[in-house]
């Protein structure tokens, strides 16, 4: 069933363009937002219609000369730079020691460690601002931190572990018999191959924190305004052509980051393929 | 490794050896243990403990107890038939007196105003016009006086009813219950009762949406599951790239789309399909065009998943012992499927049910969800209570659903559906 060259009947002819046409419109759907709005980012008109009336970079001008918007690229940078730092030290050792923990309670420890992603993120907010609040926590780069390490680290957690996975222990406990220190043995032995999960878990974690607003409205002082929560004021009172500037650094950055990763699948791919 | 040594060591030579083996083995698990302690010691502060804070706001009842003291130590032995006796009286107007005297008046009468709607004005009347301890033995007649209320026994039920520590008051109000003067449950009056149809409200939208996303999806997971690795490869950037791109731009980017003067409207009276703009967005077309949209991948991903798995020759086996293409879809290919259409479902509703930026962007009035009213009440009206019993159930909801999604999905490959 590979392609429509093995098809026989009209009905399964039939079947398959309907499948082609039905997902093209569904890809279409999946796109337009996004295709849609990059053009209206390089629009010299300050209305968000078509057809454009010239081509002008002036609001990407504005968004860099703007104090806010910087304000909100720095935060976001910080918040995410240091969060992702925190939970992926937090995430690898985390993945180190269930690769290797044998117990009954294995299955509660892992629900608890993955447990942030399912949480309606508004009930992460709503317990962290009355948790944080009287310890002074909230309006705080500290607290903002500590909010997305905790939500990001399980994507290191799952990522480092899916390598562990097809990781060969006896590696390690050849690294230890040979008289290699355990954090020896770590640094040299087990790091180097199972960085690629390291890396795209860190990815993950620095697009979540990257990505994340309900947390960041609850808790973030006019100081620590991030870049996504700036967006959520500028679409609740009036999209400018600035937002759409906004949007569209904010999805090269997507971009760049699944390319990323991407490119990590496919080196550890390969890297697969050469071994076996 | 260490289990074939443990069976050889039955001599009784080798004990020393097996014994030395499990020390050794104890001693890893224990470093194992010692290597995810730091995250959960993390998750404690972060998560954990938040989320344990919240629930115990939800049954948390400390205002009247720490405002009117004495009222509540009288009213512990008040049976709830009559009106309270004298020592009652005088205690409250003790209370009352102490409490505006701290400036705490208020944080009683915001809790008893939950229960009772006017009981502010009932106990901010009292204390300006209570000027002195009333004489001994005259704290009922004037207090009655002040406020014909103190003569009801309602007044003093509820009082009593928000005695603490614990109650059950916000989580029944969440539920559109309420306590009645004899302590029966029994329905919220109409003007209170809002939050079951939130309920409904919200698991109609997330089950609408995850009906959406199946109908859109299966289309889809099934070309990239059906055609070459390339080709498919290649298609499956466009649900990659969405699922990366920020919620935030993505319902921005529908904003634009769908708005009066916008792009979806623009097209359509210009190939004269509609004569006056079409109201596309702030309503429940909007939220379910949106969460739709962000949602689908949810889908896409662990249904693809499921048929990736499902080998080409069970379909032509069915084919060559002549059953028709419809027939052998429907018996063969998709109960194969259905491990990926239910875990795939489930993620989606899961998500959907918690959802709050999109709906809060691009839904009216009629169209928030529970997530909304939970963040209302944190940050706007401050009932921290009625917030956490509204959090404390959409969380059960969720948790419940989880640990099917979890019991479903165990062993299979699920990484690619985990990004909020």
């Amino acid at each position: 069933m590979s392609g429509d060259a093995s098809l026989r009947t009209t009905s399964q002819r039939i079947a398959w363009r309907a499948t082609i046409v039905l997902s093209t419109l569904v890809f279409i759907f999946l796109m337009a937002p996004i295709l849609a709005i990059m053009p209206l980012s390089f629009s010299s008109g300050s209305y968000l219609t078509y057809p454009l009336p010239g081509f002008s970079l002036r609001w990407y001008d504005e968004f860099i000369h703007s104090a806010r918007w910087m304000a909100s690229v720095k935060n976001s940078m910080i918040i995410g730079v240091a969060s992702t730092v925190l939970s992926v030290v937090l995430g690898t050792l985390a993945a180190l020691g269930l690769a290797q923990w044998k117990s009954r309670f294995k299955p509660l420890v892992l629900a608890i460690v993955l447990s942030p992603v399912v949480v309606p993120g508004v009930i992460t907010a709503v317990g962290l601002y009355f948790f944080f609040a009287p310890i002074g926590l909230t309006g705080s780069y500290l607290g903002l931190i500590l909010a997305h390490t905790a939500l990001a680290t399980p994507f290191v957690v799952i990522t480092v572990g899916a390598t562990l996975q097809s990781f060969d222990m006896n590696l390690a406990r050849a690294a230890a018999s040979l008289g290699a220190p355990s954090l020896y043995a770590f640094r040299r032995v087990i790091l180097p191959l199972i960085l690629p999960g390291l890396a795209s878990g860190a990815l993950f974690a620095f697009a979540t924190s990257f990505d994340e607003v309900v947390i960041v409205l609850f808790m973030a002082g006019p100081e620590q305004r991030t870049l996504p929560r700036e967006m959520f004021s500028g679409i609740r009172e009036n999209i400018s052509p600035t937002i759409t500037a906004a949007a569209v650094i904010l999805t090269t950055v997507s971009v760049i980051l699944l390319a990323t990763m991407e490119g990590l699948r496919r080196r550890n791919e390969r890297l697969k393929g050469n071994s076996a | 490794m260490t289990e074939a040594f443990l069976t050889s060591a039955d001599a009784p030579t080798d004990v020393p050896l097996k014994r030395r083996l499990k020390r050794a083995e104890r001693a890893r698990q224990v470093k194992a243990l010692a290597l995810v302690l730091p995250l959960l010691a993390f998750l404690l502060f972060t998560f954990l403990g938040p989320i344990a804070g919240m629930l115990w706001h939800a049954v948390d009842d400390w205002e009247v107890r720490k405002v009117l003291p004495l009222t509540v130590a009288a009213l512990a032995s008040w049976d709830g038939k009559d009106l309270p006796d004298e020592k009652a009286y005088a205690a409250l107007a003790d209370d009352v007196l102490a409490a505006r005297a701290a400036g705490t008046l208020a944080i009683a009468a915001k809790r008893l105003n939950y229960a009772v709607n006017g009981f502010r004005t009932i106990l901010t009347g009292t204390a300006r016009n209570l000027k002195a301890p009333p004489e001994p033995g005259t704290a009922k007649e004037t207090l009655g006086k002040i406020n014909p209320a103190w003569r009801d026994r309602a007044t003093w039920a509820a009082i009593k009813g928000a005695s603490g520590p614990v109650t059950g008051f916000y989580l029944l109000a969440a539920l559109d219950l309420t306590r009645n003067v004899d302590g029966a449950i029994v329905a919220a009056p109409p003007d209170q009762a809002i939050y079951r149809d939130i309920f409904v409200r919200t698991f109609t939208i997330g089950l609408s949406v995850t009906v959406l996303c199946l109908i859109l999806g299966f289309p889809v997971a099934y070309l990239l599951a059906t055609l070459p690795a390339g080709r498919s490869n290649l298609l499956m950037i466009f649900v990659l790239l969405p699922f990366w791109t920020s919620l935030l731009v993505r319902t921005c980017a529908w904003i634009v789309l769908l708005q009066t003067n916008g792009v979806v409207n623009d097209s359509l009276r210009f190939l004269g399909i509609i004569d006056a703009p079409m109201r596309l967005i702030y309503n429940r077309f909007g939220v379910y065009v949106a969460m739709t949209h962000v949602l689908l991948p949810f889908m896409i991903l662990p249904l693809y998943s499921s048929m990736k798995a499902i080998s080409p020759a069970y379909m032509r086996a069915a084919a060559s012992l002549g059953a028709p293409p419809l027939t052998a879809f429907l018996r063969i290919y998709l109960p194969q499927t259905l491990p990926g259409i239910a875990a795939g479902s489930l993620l989606v509703f899961i998500l959907a049910l918690g959802y709050y930026i999109t709906p809060a962007l691009v839904g009216g009035g009629a169209d928030q969800m529970m997530s909304y009213f939970i963040a209302l009440y944190t940050t706007e009206t401050a009932n921290w209570g009625l917030a956490s019993a509204l959090g404390a159930l959409l969380l059960a909801a969720t948790l419940l659903l989880a640990v099917v999604y979890g019991k479903l999905v165990q062993g299979q490959q699920v990484t690619g559906g985990m990004k909020n």
